[in-house]
């Protein structure tokens, strides 16, 4: 079994074309939480030289209206991914794996109308 | 058979391999979705891009316009209003600027392709304006006819372009209302300024029927066909006019075409044929305030550039 777990890095070339010893750019990830407790969900990204600048973009864009409680802002590059159907989706029947997968419907119709006649 | 033993359907979503392009146009045709990462063809990649980057360029084209009406707001609520408004805007380009980015076309050069003219943004923009009625036309329709096509944006086989859209388009609503606040309150004043909006409307009208371009073959529309864009050019027009003619007409204004009418047997608006050859030319850079505007974005680049030197320049001592 193999996983395929790809780092962002093999697209974020392009942005390290520093040809005069400027400062490299990257992309930072954004992830908002609305309110206290509420899960972190991606937002979108922004390109900053460093750490400082990559939290006042977030804040700037992600953040104006007092519609965050939270942000995160991670270096894409430490985002792993996984996205391999054969992991994720296998083709393979998991509704044993879901409550979904038990129709008990007719099975308590039964059970229930053998107990009536028990007790009769 | 026992109802627990059924197989569940299994995920059906036509995947597709690195390079097989055939089965990239078969995923985005049934409704899938490409992230940034994924492998897409180069043909795919460009339609998104060139899409993306004329969308960033008219956001932050389109607010200078509206930048001429800071100073002379009327009152301090309309100013804060309208800079928000205007700060909005050039976040959605800074947003767009971004997806375009990552798909491989550095922001520099996008915005020194807009410079020089090599890049587009949309016609509304390459207008005058003349009074403060065109503040509350243009927030009100011209926001309204480009919300129709960005709420179908939200469905775009890009996926990073679809997820910004659903931003851009909640803070579009805000907008719309404070344009339809500030032509409603000069619908309620004086006579004189009943006739300003009027005056307005009639200026902006052949514009806004432009705006969503000429009817396409939509067998030909490659964009519409890998679902970069979900609706084509008259769907949106027909959209724009179903909603927005009664909103215009209940406030006693007179749309300037005396064609307009709703057929009630093909559910459809007819019009006049808009001037399909002024939005050619306006669009290539020969409207009436093209080159005012370019000028003052050379201007603005040139006077900026030691922020960028600052942010990006090399790192002096400690």
């Amino acid at each position: 079994m193999v996983a395929v777990v790809r780092s962002g890095q093999s697209r974020s070339t392009l942005h390290d074309m520093s040809s005069h010893g400027e400062r490299v750019e990257r992309v930072w990830e954004v992830f908002r939480q609305e309110d206290e407790g509420d899960p972190m969900i991606h937002s979108g990204n922004v390109n900053a030289p460093d750490e400082e600048l990559a939290i006042h973009y977030a804040r700037e864009f992600y953040g104006r209206r007092g519609e965050s409680h939270r942000l995160w802002i991670v270096p894409r590059e430490s985002v792993l991914e996984l996205d391999d159907p054969d992991l994720l989706k296998p083709p393979l029947d998991r509704s044993h794996k879901k409550p979904g997968g038990y129709i008990i419907k007719h099975k308590l119709e039964a059970a229930k109308a053998r107990a009536g006649e028990g007790s009769t | 058979m026992d109802d627990a033993d059924t197989i569940q359907p299994l995920n059906s979503r036509p995947r597709y391999a690195p390079g097989d392009s055939d089965a990239f146009y078969a995923h985005v045709g049934s409704g899938g979705k490409v992230e940034a990462d994924d492998w897409m063809p180069d043909e795919y990649r460009a339609a998104v891009l060139k899409f993306v980057e004329m969308h960033a360029n008219s956001e932050l084209m389109g607010v200078l316009p509206e930048r001429d009406w800071i100073m002379r707001a009327p009152n301090l609520r309309r100013k804060l209003a309208l800079t928000s408004k205007i700060q909005d805007e050039v976040g959605h380009a800074q947003l767009l600027y971004r997806v375009a980015e990552d798909l491989g076309k550095p922001r520099v050069q996008m915005l020194q392709d807009l410079l020089d003219g090599k890049t587009k943004f949309h016609n509304v923009f390459h207008y005058p304006t003349k009074s403060w009625a065109d503040v509350g036309i243009i927030a009100w329709l011209v926001d309204a006819a480009a919300i129709v096509s960005q709420q179908a944006l939200r469905d775009s086989s890009y996926a990073p372009y679809a997820r910004t859209m659903k931003k851009i388009c909640w803070e579009e609503s805000v907008h719309i209302m404070h344009g339809r606040d500030v032509v409603l309150t000069l619908m309620n004043g004086t006579a004189i300024q009943r006739a300003m909006v009027q005056e307005a409307l009639d200026r902006w009208w052949g514009p806004l029927m432009q705006m969503h371009g000429p009817p396409t073959d939509p067998a030909k529309d490659k964009d519409l066909h890998w679902g970069i864009k979900a609706k084509n050019n008259e769907q949106l027009r027909q959209e724009f006019l179903s909603i927005y003619v009664p909103r215009i007409r209940e406030l006693g204004l007179t749309i300037p075409d005396a064609a307009l009418a709703h057929d009630d047997v093909s559910g459809r608006w007819q019009y006049t044929e808009p001037d399909w050859a002024e939005l050619k030319s306006v669009v290539t850079g020969h409207g009436p305030a093209s080159q005012e505007r370019l000028d003052f974005r050379r201007d603005n680049f040139a006077e900026t550039q030691w922020v960028r030197d600052a942010l990006l320049g090399t790192a002096t001592a400690a």
